[in-house]
């Protein structure tokens, strides 16, 4: 059998390569993918602990079926608004969209 | 034994396709990449058993997600040329943080304790999961606010790239 922890330092790993990806990536469409990763890290996370834990319950496994609903409603709305930005000021770099700054 | 190998290969294949996601310069292959990194986690829920999971897993994300996204990036083509850098000025600071987040979070896994004897999954895992969702004492509000959340979302997507 695996151990839990290498479940969840598998987990952290792919978290944080998604983290830098959200911090150092310039291009919008870039930082959403480096989210997808964070979500699917978290889920890989609830999974583990699941099976590990609580395998009789089903609550592992609901939270991590709302974690999949929510990440389809960020990339949607996500990438909507990166094709309206895209749009009116052609450009897909974050650092460029700054009008809200002040 | 084969279970740690299995482990260890979608393992490998999940981490290298998430590091080439957030480094390779063109972006479809970015893409690509991060389907690769979806497959690897897929095979980790057969691994944990979750066989619901593993196909949402296949359809949602390495197929709706990464169709959506692989259109996002061909709508915005062009506008990313070769030359220009592909991370901000602040990557050296960003590398820094999440390696030092990296280290916590992997102290903090070590600490957790070990689990000897597992429990077998039950026979009927998908049937209890959707009993829980329609369950008055389950999850039946939070299941039905979900689509609430899923219709808001994707009438607030239309609207915002309709044309004007």
């Amino acid at each position: 059998m695996v151990p839990l922890q290498w479940y969840l330092i598998l987990s952290a790993v792919l978290f944080c390569v998604g983290l830098y990806g959200v911090l150092a990536r310039r291009n919008a469409i870039a930082i959403l993918m480096g989210v997808e990763l964070m979500l699917n890290a978290v889920n890989v996370n609830l999974l583990a602990f699941w099976r590990y834990r609580e395998p009789a319950s089903a609550v592992g496994q609901v939270f991590a079926a709302f974690v999949y609903l929510v990440a389809a409603a960020e990339v949607a709305v996500g990438l909507a608004l990166v094709v309206a930005v895209w749009r009116t000021r052609a450009t897909v770099v974050v650092d460029d969209v700054d009008q809200l700054r002040g | 034994m084969t279970q740690q190998a299995l482990f260890i290969l979608f393992g490998v294949i999940t981490v290298a396709a998430a590091v080439a996601v957030v480094t390779v310069r063109n972006l479809v292959h970015a893409a690509l990449f991060l389907l690769l990194a979806f497959f690897g986690i897929a095979g980790l829920y057969v691994l944990l058993e979750a066989p619901f999971f593993a196909a949402i897993q296949l359809f949602v994300y390495m197929g709706a997600i990464g169709i959506l996204i692989i259109f996002g990036i061909m709508l915005t083509r062009g506008m990313m040329r070769e030359d220009q850098p592909r991370a901000n000025e602040q990557w050296v600071l960003a590398g820094v943080l999440t390696l030092a987040l990296l280290a916590v979070l992997v102290w903090l896994a070590w600490q957790q304790p070990g689990v000897e004897t597992i429990e077998a999954v039950p026979e009927n895992t998908i049937a209890l999961l959707g009993m829980a969702l329609v369950d008055p004492a389950g999850f039946v509000l939070p299941f039905e606010l979900a689509s609430v959340l899923l219709v808001v979302a994707f009438i607030g997507a239309v609207t915002i790239v309709r044309e004007r």
